[in-house]
């Protein structure tokens, strides 16, 4: 299991695409962000707001990343072929999720010291915020497995690369108040996972431990969900591959 | 002594047989080649040996271990070089070496790797990533994939597929490098490669066996010198099994 571990992180890391994407879109959009904040006169673009929303978008990025290697294996019959070794279900599923969870600790992880470096307050609520992002770690991470089961290649490039993208930056309240927009939307956005992840950030940012609860368990409820998905998906693949 | 023994195996897929009633025999250290026009059940019959695809029904034993009741037993006998390259793209040749040695748990793995370069004349190529590779040397690397575990029972799903005329003499070197010491199972639709490899051949036709023999048993069978008319014949339905 260790070996195929090792192997799908180097196969994720030496495609400078997967760099390029996972950690440049988050910190450039802070950038931006900043840069508009710096020249309005209200507080729209706060860092303590901006930040945990930045880090949850850039997880979108590690689905995209892990359903790609998962949809590829699969169509490169590289998956058929380990099918064949002693390795089980377990083994595979581990193997595709454990490498990919440091990572996704690592992205939210230098997005927050971009955060820091563009006037988000130092302090241990820091740690606090990446630690909640957990949860929605795991999630993104099953949800990549899962897209990766069940899609080919290109139909994960247009699901987790544009729709999926989207969905955690507009539904998570990233840069906007979902209040303002109300009704079918931001009843959508309560129901999905995005906009929890990214409110238990932002409590925890702001040293508010008691709000985090809820937010988490809502996120974790997904991640199990997902993940129970993702290894049903991937075991009906191992038996009809 | 046998090393595969099929009995009725058969896989309908939809309502239709993809392989029906396979009975086969095949000898330790033999190489038979599987012959049929695209759709004839040689991928099908493969994918059922090598645990990939489960029967409908019937049963096959690999050196006496059920494809059925036993397939981590039959998985530790046998290894499968895909129709596709089966290769980690973004994994220099030398790391997919080991890695197959990894994932069957080969205590000696950099030395059966070295040995693999060796053998199948990997040394130029061994840092280069896969996806670096020309069509010949990744379908080299993966046979030498599928080697590494010195197994007893090799399947060669249609390995010069898409190689130019010297790519596939180089291969067809290989692959008469392993008669006597690897049972292997080769599928291929060229019917040359058949003839100048395969001790005996079996031809496929709509998922039923047609005829089995050396490649001079088949040409008498059909009443022929010429073994394209052989098979033509032979597929047809012209001769018995």
């Amino acid at each position: 299991m260790h070996v195929l571990s090792v192997r799908n992180t180097k196969e994720i890391l030496r495609d400078p695409l997967n760099l390029g994407f996972g950690l440049g879109f988050p910190i450039g959009l802070l950038l931006l962000m900043s840069a508009i904040q710096a020249n309005i006169p209200m507080s729209l673009f706060t860092m303590e707001r901006l930040a945990p929303g930045m880090a949850l978008f850039g997880l979108s990025f590690v689905t995209l990343f892990s359903a790609t290697l998962v949809s590829k294996d699969r169509a490169t019959a590289f998956l058929a072929r380990l099918f064949t070794s002693p390795l089980t279900a377990w083994d595979f599923l581990l193997s595709y999720t454990l490498p990919l969870l440091p990572m996704c600790v690592l992205q939210s992880a230098v997005t927050y010291c971009a955060a820091l470096i563009l006037g988000l307050t130092p302090s241990v609520n820091t740690l606090a915020a990446l630690a909640a992002l957990l949860p929605a770690d795991v999630f993104f991470i099953a949800l990549g497995l899962l897209c990766g089961s069940v899609f080919n290649d290109k139909q994960v490039g247009g699901l987790c690369g544009a729709l999926l993208t989207n969905a955690a930056a507009l539904l998570s309240g990233a840069w906007f108040d979902l209040e303002l927009v109300g009704g079918w939307f931001g009843k959508a956005a309560g129901l999905l996972p995005f906009r929890h992840a990214v409110d238990a950030g932002r409590a925890a940012l702001g040293g508010d431990w008691g709000a985090m609860g809820p937010h988490l368990l809502w996120v974790s409820a997904w991640a199990a969900v997902t993940l129970c998905a993702a290894l049903y998906a991937f075991r009906q693949k191992m038996r009809a591959a | 002594m046998n090393a595969i023994e099929t009995r009725a195996l058969t896989k309908v897929y939809g309502g239709k047989s993809a392989v029906d009633q396979l009975d086969l025999t095949v000898a330790a250290g033999e190489l038979f080649a599987l012959l049929g026009v695209n759709g004839a059940g040689k991928s099908t019959a493969i994918r059922m040996l090598s645990c990939l695809t489960p029967p409908t029904s019937g049963d096959a034993l690999l050196l006496g271990d059920s494809i059925l009741t036993a397939p981590e037993r039959v998985k530790r006998h046998m290894a499968v070089s895909p129709q596709e390259t089966a290769v980690a793209p973004n994994l220099t040749a030398w790391e997919n070496l080991t890695l197959m040695a990894g994932v069957y748990g080969l205590p000696d793995g950099r030395s059966r790797a070295e040995k693999m370069a060796k053998d199948l004349g990997l040394e130029p190529v061994l840092k280069k990533k896969a996806k670096l590779l020309s069509g010949g040397w990744q379908r080299r690397l993966s046979i030498a994939m599928a080697l590494i575990t010195e197994p007893e029972i090799l399947f060669l799903d249609e390995p010069t597929l898409g190689l130019d005329v010297l790519a596939r003499r180089e291969m067809w070197g290989v692959i008469e490098s392993l008669k006597g010491r690897t049972t292997t199972i080769l599928t291929t639709h060229y019917l040359e490669e058949a003839e100048a490899l395969a001790d005996r051949v079996g031809i496929l036709a709509e998922g039923r066996l047609r005829a089995v023999g050396t490649p001079a048993e088949l040409k008498a069978l059909a009443g022929t010198g010429n073994f394209e008319a052989a098979f033509i014949a032979l597929a047809a339905g012209k001769g018995a099994a």
